[in-house]
């Protein structure tokens, strides 16, 4: 049996002029359990407190109900009380008598009889408390960033700078991600391998992080501190340790059929290849699919010409297995398939091309030398239509619904360079509204209209075609003057939507990490926990969260990494002792708790239990505490009624009904 | 109180209804109601759950069984669960307890699901007037026996 | 605005089934109409019209029966209000109130052109009388 004190708070007259707290105070005192109870104007107060605990000592007191505000204003200062008393926290147990009583009712004869049913509600809970635990979990100080972007870079190198060991795992054979692709950056023009190869220098020589390229995460298990990810990294079929990066091989490759993807299928590349010149690692990869020595089983010629014997054909897959305390999810974006927008042409005719493509035809490095020019006829252009939107704030089966946010921003920086550079060159864009938050991000808007005479028409692009001379016309309507214009042109860019990465949704599911209707991670609170998944212990940098340019993709990838630091910082996890746990006497092993678990907290271990004249082997539930949050789902759909929450329990919530309609 | 013709006082019915609020929102809405004042009936008891998928719907019956007159549940908005998807299960739960109700002899309408914010102080209220306004007019429950054997 | 001239709109919206209000107006619409020259209001005239309720000028407008129902704003909208069937609503509630036909049958063979389609025939018929 409990013995139980009852503390009345008048919160002044917040609760005393409206609630009678003497006469609750004598209608709690034979209440079972019940050996002491009192009131006090403040109980919050430093007075108020040590009351409770004079009374704790006086009373030898096991269980406190305190009638006062809203648990979620004092219930942790009252625990605290308690636990300073020598009583278990969880012991405490607020019959909110103020925001749900005083607060909202006039007549005091009918609060007063409202707040002695809750206390009695309050009083039957403690009853059945038992004291718990805070449990313990240990943290691997190691974090995992998958994504080899500036997002994973910047979270990568923030806290490798931190003193964290961070291995990055990265897909395609180079880090670098989507900026590697881009040729100059907005609002400042500054050029983005110029400010982005620094840092995947600083990344790959960086003595706290490890790089894994051209590799895939296979399997995540475990939860907050204590990640087990098991790593897969495809055969390149080139040493890496031996190749030294002299792309002898990628010149004599005599296969020319890949598509360069760096240069998103621009041009073409050998079937052994290097990304680009400042990839990092710099070194090369064999494309399985074109390399004639797979093909046929012939050829050869990049292992007889590379003198440093890096060529292995018959290198296998790898798969490792490292722990870590913290993931950093910054898989990051690609463009939507335009190819389902047919009115435009972009499988047609080759001057119709996405705004990446007309990234990397700007660019020195790209497959035009940073030359702009047509790529059916490889002639310069005269006029060049840029149309907003291309799958973006479109709510039907072809689009996302959704603003991708950098499209305007990037049109104008297209057509700004390209009327700096080819002043010949007519520039129209086609735009449903302009949209430009940002520091200095509508001056530089303005400034592609009034200094370069960009021309801004407000207006969407119904069809293009081609005509006879091999130049495009645009249909398009002209909203301000309501008219509809016909327009030839040379080139027509898209500006497409960004969309996540394919493989987001299978790292999701492994990370039992939520994603939204478009497959962009959901962040823990849209604005207080912004880079923060539910599932504790994974965070979200850059894209991935949703649409955002670099300067916010910077920021966020270091909110990321300083949250990464606080966890571990840490050397031992305290966990929320309110977790769910099974009555494995009643527990058969369905599973169907496993099923309605949004954390993956349980699993089953089978269990040896005494029977009579034997022992019997059985399979039970069991959860996980540290990755349990105490949400109670397994509880109601255990169909045996073996699963219940400690704090919450059947019992407990029961005996507040019982003693709520008594 | 009302004096009837045979000068026996009967007393005005008093519902008694039980609200499953859960923590994170529909709890903070109740707060937020109180915190601004809004009035709804002293009728109205809450009890607090982590989630709406915390509440079994043995803790309904059990109310109606102990005399309950309405019975609601309360909780983040579809998609705003703290707990990612919890009201989806409770969601459907309640569907199939309130789909069971007439079998066991309870008005439908005694019970109610509500997606309440922790923002929607002035909701919480309204709903709650609004809820204890239908019990009113439903008049007392039947109470729901208890047929298992008593030792 | 007149109250009977909100109903009237309200009423097209309902026969129509669509919702006007999602429209974005980007244009799309009267980008891609082959009848645009044709037109005194332009398709997405039309829907600011009807989400605005300024659906008499509309009702006596020329321009309801020079939309060829092509489909080409519906195939393209990005926003799923598909304003030819905006419109196919308008037509018909100018054949409803009026009760008379936009065209009889006695009209057709005054009209026919050995290049037009049957099944313009058929369908200006479906879509011209009641």
């Amino acid at each position: 049996m409990q013995r139980i004190g009852v503390f009345v708070c008048w919160c002044g007259s917040n609760i005393a002029a409206t609630v009678d707290v003497a006469k609750v105070v004598e209608a709690v005192r034979n209440e079972p359990g019940v050996c002491y109870a009192q009131d006090y104007q403040y109980m919050c107060s430093e007075a108020g407190q040590g009351l409770i605990k004079t009374a704790i000592k006086e009373h030898g007191l096991t269980g406190i109900v305190v009638c006062s505000c809203s648990p979620r204003m004092h219930e942790a200062t009252f625990r605290k009380t308690a636990e300073a008393a020598g009583v278990n926290p969880y012991m405490v147990e607020i019959a909110n008598i103020r925001e749900h009583c005083s607060w909202i009712h006039k007549d005091k004869d009918e609060a007063t009889e409202k707040a002695i049913i809750l206390a009695r509600a309050a009083i039957a809970k403690v009853n059945l408390n038992a004291p718990l635990q805070p449990g313990e979990s240990a943290v691997v100080k190691r974090a995992l960033v998958i994504g080899g972007g500036i997002a994973g870079l910047q979270s990568a190198i923030d806290i490798a700078d931190a003193g964290y060991k961070v291995d990055i795992v990265e897909k395609s054979p180079t880090i670098g991600g989507k900026m590697a692709q881009l040729d100059k950056t907005f609002p400042t023009l500054d050029c983005a391998a110029c400010i982005l190869t620094p840092k995947m220098v600083e990344a790959a020589q960086h003595p706290n992080i490890t790089l894994y390229t051209y590799s895939e995460v296979a399997e995540v298990k475990g939860f907050v501190g204590n990640f087990t990810v098991k790593i897969k990294k495809k055969a390149r079929f080139v040493d890496e340790t031996k190749c030294t990066g002299c792309a002898v091989c990628t010149e004599k490759c005599p296969s020319r059929k890949g598509l360069n993807e760096f240069n998103c299928g621009l041009n073409k590349r050998g079937a052994v290849y290097i990304p680009f010149a400042q990839a990092v690692p710099n070194v090369a990869v064999i494309d399985q699919t074109q390399c004639l020595h797979f093909k046929t089983g012939k050829c050869g010629i990049c292992e007889k010409n590379c003198s440093a014997g890096a060529i292995k054909f018959d290198q296998q897959d790898e798969y490792l297995e490292e722990k870590y305390g913290a993931i950093v999810v910054a898989t990051g974006f690609q463009i939507t398939d335009v190819t389902k927008f047919d009115e435009f042409q972009y499988t047609k005719h080759p001057d119709v091309i996405t705004s990446l493509e007309l990234e990397r035809i700007m660019n020195a490095a790209g497959p035009t030398k940073g030359t702009l020019l047509r790529m059916s006829n490889m002639e310069h252009p005269k006029d060049i239509v840029f149309i907003q939107c291309v799958g973006s704030r479109d709510n039907t089966a072809r689009g996302k619904t959704y603003c991708s946010k950098i499209c305007c921003m990037y049109t104008a920086k297209h057509a700004m360079l390209i009327r700096e550079k080819y002043p010949d060159v007519n520039v129209h864009v086609f735009y449903i509204d302009v949209r430009t938050p940002g520091k200095n991000f509508d001056e530089f808007y303005r400034r592609a209209v009034e200094q370069y005479n960009v021309d801004y028409i407000k207006g969407m692009v119904g069809k293009v075609w081609e005509n006879a001379d091999g130049r495009l016309t645009v249909q398009a309507s002209d909203l301000i003057s309501n008219e509809q214009i016909l327009l030839d042109t040379d080139m027509v860019v898209l500006a497409a939507a960004v969309e996540p990465s394919d493989g987001v949704k299978n790292i999701a599911t492994m990370l039992t990490a939520s994603i939204d209707t478009n497959n962009f991670l959901t962040e823990a609170h849209p604005k207080l926990r912004p880079v923060e998944s539910p599932t504790a212990g994974v965070f979200l940098s850059g894209v991935c969260q949703g649409p955002k340019d670099i300067p916010e993709t910077v920021s966020q990838a270091g909110a990321a990494a300083i949250k990464v630091v606080g966890l571990l910082a840490k050397d031992k996890l305290v966990t929320n002792p309110c977790t769910a746990g099974p009555d494995e006497m009643m527990c058969n092993g369905c599973s169907t708790c496993a099923n309605v678990c949004p954390y993956g907290a349980i699993d089953y271990v089978d269990k040896e239990f005494r029977i009579p004249g034997g022992v019997e082997v059985r399979r039970v539930a069991r959860v996980n505490g540290a990755l349990c949050q105490g949400c109670g789902a397994c509880t109601v759909a255990c169909p045996s009624g073996a699963m219940d929450l400690k704090g919450f329990s059947n019992r407990q919530i029961m005996a507040e009904v019982d003693a709520i309609c008594k | 109180m009302q004096v009837n013709e045979n000068n026996e006082v009967k007393k005005e019915f008093k519902p008694l209804i039980v609200a499953f609020c859960c923590n994170w929102c529909s709890y903070a809405g109740a707060d937020l109601a109180g915190t601004s004042r809004l009035s709804y009936p002293a009728d109205v008891k809450i009890i607090r759950v982590p989630c709406s998928c915390r509440v079994n719907p043995m803790f309904i019956l059990k109310a109606f069984e102990k005399g309950a007159d309405g019975v609601i549940m309360c909780g983040c908005h579809p998609g705003d669960c703290h707990y990612s998807t919890g009201n989806y299960y409770a969601r459907r739960r309640m569907t199939l307890l309130f789909s069971m109700l007439d079998f066991l002899g309870v008005d439908r309408a005694r019970t109610r699901v509500e997606w309440v914010s922790a923002a929607e102080g002035q909701k919480f209220a309204l709903v709650m007037n609004d809820f204890a306004k239908k019990i009113h007019e439903l008049g007392e429950n039947v109470k729901l026996g208890d047929l298992r054997c008593k030792k | 605005m007149h109250s009977s001239e909100k109903n009237m709109s309200e009423e097209i919206i309902r026969i129509s089934g669509i919702n006007p209000r999602q429209c974005m107006k980007c244009g799309k619409c009267s980008a891609t109409c082959p009848a645009f020259d044709e037109m005194e209001y332009h398709p997405h005239q039309f829907v600011s019209m009807i989400v605005n309720g300024k659906i008499n000028k509309l009702l006596e407008s020329e321009s309801i029966w020079k939309c060829l129902s092509c489909f080409a704003c519906v195939e393209r909208c990005p926003r799923s209000v598909e304003p030819a069937k905006l419109i196919e609503a308008v037509r018909v509630s100018v054949l409803r109130k009026k009760g008379a036909n936009y065209l009889s049958p006695d009209e057709i063979p005054g009209k026919l052109d050995p290049e037009l389609p049957q099944q313009a025939i058929a369908s200006a018929f479906r879509k011209y009388s009641k």
